[in-house]
């Protein structure tokens, strides 16, 4: 098996040196060498492994209790952490650059056009994408009670991911883009991430099929929805046709007003299924482990489970309200907007009901608070969209700062507050300890980064709608009333509390590394010791 | 009824429910836009990409100009008093991938060709601020000093044309010549250039016959944008959609 791994390296070193030696593009010679690279350093570590486990027999189940893959899940933290921080910090940048241009420096690798790719990359895909393969890769282990299906897959499906977004993001520097929003990495590496993706479908499969439990639990549902779609999202959207096999560019498979449905078909889907999917497998595995209480409806998580997933496939359109795209789409895509909103609140009220009978735990528990926040967040992320979808609305929220600000109400507050919830809820569970190093820290990271994005999306309705509606003001005499560099420059004062609103989020996210990084070490703060929440399973395991 | 159960305990099962629930609205919304004739109107004008307006192309792709300008005018009255006539589906029909945009950090570029002077892009690229004191676009002076490189310009069109653009042989063939041809107004082969892709404008854009170079490329692209449609002879009644 192990040989197999290793003769695909040989393959990967190979095609690299090959791409590189032929490239017609300065690019495409250094991600051929990149990659060769990566496949040289992936067999050095499958051979030294070979030496390492060599005769013993760690790698199965034993019988006293379950072996889990903890390895796996810890990689994940510590690169969602790590890519978190490169995400925001990337994302106060290009704020900053939205505040004062000088910060561009008239380069091409630093101009906003390609930094705001790699924000939205790091958040989504980076943090998003390695949180989403850590926590799966834990929750399907813990509810199938067995260890995550095969040895080497799952790493190839971790260091693979990575490569991926070392790929994409040197790639966006560099200014190679498909133009897709969310879907910007060129041809060969959306064969990448494809490959990286069959496997990880195949890795948790896997895991489900040699489950010790007879029904697959609900949180899973949600993982296996995740992976399945985007790959679908995926596949459909970058279908494109390179110009050389040595070269990074290609063009889009479709033209026009076809490309731009099919985009925001995956582009709201990304949100639908990277973003939401795959978060509510947090949720409903991570909200009533911490609070220690049953999920609250049964019957609300199959609702809301098949309503979300079939409903919010037609939602994209209303990324396209008055514009060439056909009038009958327009209105199915606002329709299904607007229904979308009762399985997300489904969903949320399924979320926070589960805290039935123990809504204390908000007050004593800050790791409680941030999943809590999180699923209220949700809920109004998912008010607001359908708000959004409506064409009327539409017409004074498109293109401005409103939906900058409605994107992040749901990324900063729903997806990331539920991850460092999970975060938090694992580094003491992988780790072995028996609590966080600080309960005090969670919290000073929770008040500063809930500050920061009240100011972020306040700064961004108040810019969005003054925009929107100068845009469309007329003078007594029946002129336009306002130059478009006016609007620009009314624009000011909010991006500047935009970005402070981004330094606060950023420095939680920084107490947040540090805390989790004494918890790995197994440090406790000397003023907390005694009042700290226990880790469960180490209090539970005695 | 079949209860919920018997999906719970088999994982295929729930795999290939999902996939079925999940494709649902995507064939139904997307799948009509490749058959239905209203879905692109009838015009007359639009074109192929010149060699040269597909490589400035290729660069406002690069640079990620799409982040913070739309080429998307809504039917709106202020929208059609500030930027012109709205975008019809065949204006980019060729455009792969479309450019609408969804954020206007600036204003809308689908209509602004011919709206500024070539002197104005270079100055305005080279330092936005220059020309619009409250702008906060990135300047690009880069694009003036960086000689235009394409792999294969011949390739890159036969590329476009097997994912459905009308180029025809000719086109494909003289490709590298018609990338000097239309900075160059005393070629020789100008007339048949103009035959090929009626309306490019032929000029040096960047005001430097020296050098061909990616700010060349980038003008004579914003240039031509909204140009090619003639509006006075669109009839809007036949193409309700």
């Amino acid at each position: 098996m192990n040989l197999l791994w290793l003769a695909f390296t040989l393959i990967g070193a190979v095609l690299g040196v090959l791409l590189s030696a032929r490239a017609v593009d300065p690019v495409m010679m250094m991600h051929g060498l990149l990659f060769s690279i990566a496949a040289v350093l992936s067999a050095f570590a499958l051979i030294s492994r070979h030496y390492k486990y060599i005769g013993a027999s760690l790698l199965e189940d034993n019988g006293s209790g379950i072996n889990y893959n903890v390895d796996i899940v810890k990689a994940g933290v510590i690169a969602s952490t790590f890519w978190g921080i490169v995400g925001f910090t990337v994302g106060l940048v290009i704020a900053l650059q939205l505040t004062f241009p000088v910060l561009n420096f008239d380069l091409p690798w630093t101009n906003f056009g390609r930094l705001r790719p790699l924000h939205t990359s790091a958040v989504i895909f980076a943090f998003g994408g390695n949180v989403l393969i850590a926590t799966s890769f834990h929750v399907v282990q813990r509810t199938c009670r067995t260890r995550l299906a095969g040895d080497i897959a799952p790493w190839f499906v971790f260091w693979g991911y990575q490569l991926f977004i070392v790929l994409a993001a040197t790639g966006y520097v560099l200014g190679v883009t498909q133009s897709k929003e969310y879907a910007e990495p060129e041809w060969y590496v959306d064969i990448w991430l494809t490959l990286v993706w069959v496997v990880y479908l195949l890795v948790f499969l896997a895991t489900l099929w040699k489950r010790q439990e007879k029904h697959i639990y609900v949180a899973n549902w949600f993982y296996l929805a995740f992976i399945v779609t985007i790959a679908m999202l995926h596949i459909v959207n970058n279908l494109s046709l390179p110009v050389s096999f040595a070269g990074v560019k290609s063009y889009s498979l479709f033209a026009g007003v076809q490309s731009a449905l099919t985009q925001w078909w995956y582009g709201h889907n990304a949100v639908g299924f990277f973003l939401t999917a795959g978060f509510l497998g947090i949720m409903y595995y991570f909200i009533p482990k911490r609070a220690n209480r049953p999920v609250y409806s049964y019957r609300l998580s199959i609702i809301h489970f098949w309503a979300l997933i079939f409903l919010y496939i037609w939602a994209g359109p209303h990324h396209l309200h008055y514009t060439a795209l056909p009038d009958w789409a327009q209105t199915l895509g606002m329709t299904f907007s607007i229904m979308l909103w009762m399985p997300s609140w489904g969903g949320m009220i399924n979320g926070l009901m589960t805290l039935s009978g123990v809504w204390d735990k908000l007050r004593t528990d800050p790791v409680i608070r941030f999943l809590v926040a999180s699923v209220a967040f949700y809920g109004m992320s998912t008010f607001e969209g359908p708000l959004m979808s409506i064409k009327a609305v539409n017409a004074l929220s498109h293109y401005t700062d409103w939906t900058i600000g409605h994107v992040h109400s749901g990324a900063l507050g729903w997806v990331a507050y539920i991850s460092f919830g999970a975060l938090y809820f694992l580094v003491p569970v992988l780790w072995k300890r028996k609590s966080l190093y600080s309960d005090a820290l969670v919290n000073l990271h929770f008040w500063i980064s809930t500050i920061g994005i009240l100011l972020y999306i306040t700064a961004m309705w108040v810019s969005g709608i003054l925009q929107g509606l100068m845009w469309r003001a007329y003078d007594s005499f029946g002129f336009l009333e306002y130059s478009f560099s006016e609007t620009v420059e009314a624009m000011h004062p909010f991006y500047l509390i935009r970005a402070l609103g981004g330094v606060l989020f950023l420095l939680g996210a920084l107490i947040m590394a540090y805390n989790l990084w004494r918890t790995a070490r197994g440090d406790v703060r000397e003023k907390e010791k005694g009042s700290l929440v226990l880790n469960m399973e180490m209090v539970g395991a005695r | 009824m079949i209860s919920h159960k018997v999906i719970e305990k088999n994982s295929i099962l729930m795999l290939v429910l999902t996939l079925i629930v999940v494709s649902i609205g995507g064939l139904i919304e997307i799948s009509p836009l490749f058959y239905l004739e209203s879905t692109i109107e009838k015009v007359k004008g639009v074109r192929p990409y010149s060699p040269l307006e597909l490589a400035g192309r290729d660069i406002y792709i690069r640079e990620g100009c799409y982040n913070c300008h739309s080429q998307m005018i809504r039917p709106l009255r202020d929208e059609a008093e500030r930027y012109g006539h709205y975008s019809l589906a065949a204006e980019s029909m060729y455009d792969h991938p479309f450019q609408w945009g969804s954020k206007r950090t600036g204003p809308d570029l689908a209509r602004v060709g011919g709206r500024y002077s070539d002197e104005w892009h270079i100055t305005h690229l080279n330092n936005p601020r220059d020309v619009v004191p409250e702008s906060v676009m990135p300047g690009y002076p880069f694009l003036a000093k960086t000689p235009l490189f394409i792999p294969d310009i011949a390739a890159s069109l036969k590329t476009n044309e097997e994912v459905g653009v009308p180029y025809s042989e000719e086109m494909i063939a003289r490709a590298k010549e018609d990338l000097q041809t239309q900075v160059n107004p005393d070629a020789d082969d100008y007339d048949g250039f103009l035959e090929r892709y009626p309306k490019a404008q032929v000029r040096d854009f960047d005001g430097n016959p020296a050098m061909l170079s990616e700010a060349d490329a980038l003008i004579a692209y914003l240039q031509m944008l909204g140009t090619l449609v003639d509006f006075t002879t669109y009839d809007v009644d036949a193409n309700k959609r």
